[in-house]
């Protein structure tokens, strides 16, 4: 009897990876999908926080696209071995902070590690020639595959004929000719073979797959590294740059006010671990300070968050403000008033 | 049969789906896990990753704001 070929497939949650699934799928392999949790995914938990998001389906699009090719699905935590392709990118960044290059080559090696530990064949990518500025060109594909130590087990099933053979192609596993040819940007080969496989629902491809490509999230998280003085952060650092305005007066501290009750909400788990504050005379959004405020800090802080509550138009609100050390001091402010507040503040 | 329980209190999805998977890996089939949770978001995401690994949920309730799932671990 042939032994059953196995491939472990790169599982966004994007239309192009449940496609090149399809597409090995149909040619009788057995297919499990990897899915790699950064951190910066947009999964998950912006939906959970944000509550303007809660009329659209919360699903996570990676496990939706596995049940809905009939595949396994592996969740993988790389939190901590991510920072280190973040913070360290040898090919440098993108448009942001997004290191699509060296994101990629990590976790094409970390595929063929799963690969290799549960007796798989090879690899399968849903990356096109030309799609994608970075890390999607006709130079790029053969530095993934070399780098991440994959070489010739990486099959990219949608633009399979623009490259040299693959082991998996020679070996007869995977007939070339039912392979794919797409190139360059335009959507339009996807749209069709989603439609020849009845493939009718799928989450919008545009942009990238990750926070990491928000210029308004890079620009926070340059504002973290270049505060602390040092490129590092931890899941709670990266996790509150999704949430609520941060402004930043001065480089002591920086006010992370929410926009509306599912950030407040969020933000109340961290009041323990924050000096925090909020309106009392009025209603108002609850507020973290990062950082080390002086008293002065405060009474700006304060007057902020006043600006973006109830009494924003009165003459003085009262605030209350819990310092980490459990102390409470409540003050009487002037809500700012939106002329008063630079720009340069918004990070 | 075993019955073990999981906290997965203050994480956000998919850290809950991620550490679920990973004690069932180290559970027999046939033992029962109960995880708890504070985000909404696994009432879809932990039976959707239950579907496509071939485990069973046998409850999915919320109680004071926390949700409780369990879930009867199938053949891996
Ligand atoms: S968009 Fe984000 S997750 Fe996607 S390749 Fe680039 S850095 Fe990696």
């Amino acid at each position: 009897m042939n032994k059953q070929i196995k491939a472990v497939s790169l599982i966004s949650g994007g239309l192009d990876s449940m496609l090149a699934t399809k597409a090995v799928l149909e040619q009788g392999i057995h297919v499990e999908g990897i899915n790699f949790f950064t951190g910066f995914c947009v999964e998950g938990h912006t939906h959970a926080i944000r509550k303007r998001d809660s009329d659209k389906p919360k699903r996570n699009n990676s496990l939706w696209v596995a049940e809905q090719l009939g595949i396994k699905l592996h969740i993988i935590d790389v939190i901590e071995e991510y920072k280190n392709v973040l913070i360290n990118p040898k090919h440098g960044y993108g448009a942001n902070l997004n290191p699509c290059l060296d994101c990629k080559v990590f976790m094409v090696r970390k595929a063929k590690q799963w690969m290799e530990e549960n007796g798989f064949d090879f690899i399968i990518t849903g990356e096109v020639i030309g799609q994608r500025p970075m890390s999607q060109r006709k130079a790029t594909m053969p530095i993934i595959a070399a780098q991440s130590g994959a070489d010739d087990r990486l099959v990219r099933p949608l633009c399979a004929q623009n490259l040299p053979e693959t082991l998996p192609e020679r070996e007869g596993w995977l007939d070339r000719e039912k392979l794919f040819n797409f190139s360059g940007r335009s959507r339009k080969p996807q749209m069709a073979l989603a439609k020849h496989f009845e493939i009718a629902d799928y989450a919008q491809p545009a942009g990238g797959c990750c926070f990491l490509t928000d210029e308004s999230y890079s620009k926070k998280l340059v504002d973290l590294w270049q505060t602390r003085g040092h490129k590092d952060y931890e899941l709670d650092d990266i996790m509150l740059l999704k949430v609520g305005r941060h402004l930043r007066p001065n480089p002591r501290f920086k006010v992370i006010i929410a926009r509306e009750d599912g950030e407040g909400r969020f933000l109340e788990g961290y009041k323990k671990v924050f000096t925090h504050l909020y309106c009392v005379s009025h209603q108002g959004p609850l507020a973290l300070i990062d950082g080390s405020p002086t008293d002065e800090d405060l009474q700006l802080a304060a007057r902020l968050v006043a600006r973006y509550g109830q009494g924003r138009a009165a003459e003085t609100v009262e605030v209350e403000i819990k310092l980490l050390n459990g102390a409470v001091k409540k003050m009487l402010v002037a809500p700012f008033l939106e002329t008063e507040m630079p720009q340069d503040w918004f990070i | 049969m075993t019955t073990h329980s999981l906290n997965a209190r203050r994480l956000l999805c998919p850290l809950p789906v991620i550490r679920t998977q990973d004690k069932v890996k180290q559970l027999q089939t046939g033992d029962e896990l109960e995880v708890i949770c504070t985000d909404p978001g696994v009432m879809q995401d932990i039976p959707a990753w239950c579907r496509i690994n071939g485990h069973k949920i046998l409850s999915a309730t919320q109680v004071e704001g926390e949700y409780v799932i369990v879930l009867r671990v199938g053949s891996q």
